[in-house]
């Protein structure tokens, strides 16, 4: 197979998950709603102090956003995998490496890019000054890619499992603290006034690592899965 | 504060999972040798192979 | 060369290692012991109290070999689980989601006696800086190994499975050893390193003693471990049923 028909056949694997995510849109917005959802309680949980809220502010949307990408994410392969599709595309002789990236790129489309676009109201929810909202915005930029990405590793681990969804939450957090701690860090340093390029730049590296790598972690799950 | 009790604490947390981490297997072995040797001795004694 | 790879060859065959590893166990259960006994008296005895801290000083020859070994462990269950996917052997596969319980048990035990240090020495059970943060990380990296091992129903695809995870998860060990310089943190500097130490000989002593019988409990217990799955997955065939026919006689 030649380059030139896997682009053809990646690009309209794309339009097919766009499409389907559209389709089910009131349940792809399910995550979104969980989302702002969560945020606001916490203001209801410990008090409406502008302080206090200002200071736990980048923790809690940012893990808001985590729980709301590990609710999406167990439907990444799941319903490709239950019809057969997972073995075509494996029998098709594209690469399944790109196929999982296609796909995960979907994901971060429909479950990741909404929680980049609603953060500037989640930071004014949770009184972020504008320094720190704005880095806020970009660690979510680059994160939440990351949280697709490395999410597709355990969804593909998990996707033959009949209850599945509960492990994966549990696997991928651990491998998401890395990120929380340097997002987080980094918005807090902005909102004080200090530095936070190196943490941003640790992200970048981080995405760049996760967009190299984790395909292939994830297309040796699915291999493994179908066995 | 005295330190000699969080000594004898630590030590004593670290015995006590090191001997349940080194006794769960030892049982679990002893058990499954007893329920082979006893199906395989049915086997022996009822053989259809 | 050749007697090296017929040696690691004849591993591979379950009653070869069955045997051979059982030659094997009451040396690492001796030299364990002798050595541990070793290094809990230069520790617990002859060592001096700490300059700074005291007495409570002493419980690092536990937790920092625990703490050791817990790092050690998981990338050892990632390096034995690379070999088994990329190798198919299985005995790789085995020893490695064997090694994984003895793994959580060591953070366990470190994340224990570091809190149990740190209330005498510095006045809290708990603080969230980023060595202790990651040690409990690394636990539940641990438990979500074994997690996953256990919810698959075929051995073979769940000891991939969880090997493939355990790889994975690799990476997060890289940022536990540098999350020392990245921030600063309430937990001791790292006082060991490769060009020397900054710990007093009577106190260096001790800690390395009890690193390396740390070292052969894990290897004792891995082979315990990895004998019995052997038996329990292979149970119908004819070695295993002449090894509980003779151990029984």
């Amino acid at each position: 197979m030649s380059g030139v028909q896997s682009t053809g056949a990646l690009r309209a694997l794309l339009k097919r998950d766009l499409l389907l995510a559209y389709r089910r849109r009131s349940e792809m917005a399910q995550p979104v709603i969980f989302l702002l959802v969560v945020v606001s309680l916490f203001p209801l949980g410990v008090g409406p102090s502008p302080q206090l809220l200002g200071t736990i502010a980048p923790g809690v949307i940012w893990i808001a956003a985590l729980l709301a990408t590990v609710l999406s994410l167990d439907s990444l392969f799941r319903s490709d995998f239950e019809d057969g599709s997972i073995e075509q595309f494996l029998l098709s002789g594209h690469p399944l490496t790109l196929i999982a990236l296609i796909k995960t790129a979907a994901h971060w489309l429909t479950a990741g890019l909404p929680l980049v676009l609603l953060s500037p109201l989640l930071a004014v929810w949770m009184n972020l000054p504008a320094e720190g909202a704005r880095v806020l915005v970009l660690t979510l930029a680059i994160g939440t890619p990351v949280l697709s990405l490395i999410g597709a590793i355990g969804g593909a681990l998990t996707v033959s499992l009949k209850r599945g969804g509960q492990l994966l939450s549990l696997l991928v957090f651990p491998l998401y603290v890395p990120l929380l701690i340097i997002a987080t860090n980094a918005v807090s340093a902005a909102t004080a006034g200090l530095p936070f390029a190196g943490q941003l730049g640790l992200m970048l590296a981080g995405l760049v690592g996760a967009l190299t790598l984790a395909p292939f972690a994830a297309s040796a799950a699915l291999k493994l899965s179908l066995e | 504060m005295p330190h000699a009790p969080f000594i004898i604490a630590a030590y004593g947390v670290a015995a006590v999972m090191l001997t349940w981490c080194a006794i769960g297997p030892l049982l679990a072995g002893r058990k499954l040798a007893r329920q082979l040797r006893s199906k395989y001795q049915e086997a022996d004694h009822a053989p259809n192979s | 060369m050749n007697r090296v790879w017929l040696f690691f060859h004849k591993m591979g065959s379950p009653p070869w290692f069955y045997r051979f590893s059982g030659k094997l166990l009451p040396w690492l259960w001796g030299l364990f012991f002798v050595l541990a006994a070793w290094g809990l008296y230069l520790g617990l005895v002859k060592a001096p109290p700490d300059y700074l801290q005291g007495e409570s000083a002493r419980i690092m020859y536990i937790h920092v070999p625990a703490a050791w070994m817990s790092m050690l462990i998981y990338v050892l269950v990632a390096a034995m689980g690379l070999i088994g996917l990329v190798w198919h052997v299985r005995i790789a596969e085995i020893m490695a989601i064997c090694s994984a319980p003895i793994g959580a048990f060591f953070t366990a035990i470190a994340l224990a006696t570091g809190s149990l240090w740190g209330r005498p020495t510095w006045g809290t059970y708990w603080v969230w800086d980023a060595r202790l943060t990651s040690e409990l990380v690394l636990l539940f990296l641990y438990l979500g190994v074994i997690a996953l091992y256990n919810s698959f129903d075929e051995p073979r695809k769940a000891a991939r499975a969880a090997s493939l995870l355990a790889l994975v998860g690799v990476v997060n060990l890289p940022i536990i050893h540098y999350s020392v310089t990245w921030w600063n943190t309430l937990h001791q500097g790292t006082s060991i390193s490769a060009s020397g130490s900054s710990i007093h000989p009577s106190m260096l002593w001790p800690l390395l003693i009890m690193a390396v019988a740390t070292k052969f409990f894990y290897a004792a217990n891995l082979l315990v471990r990895t004998r019995h799955r052997l038996l329990l997955q292979d149970h119908r065939k004819q070695w295993v049923r002449n090894v509980i026919m003779k151990e029984g006689s």
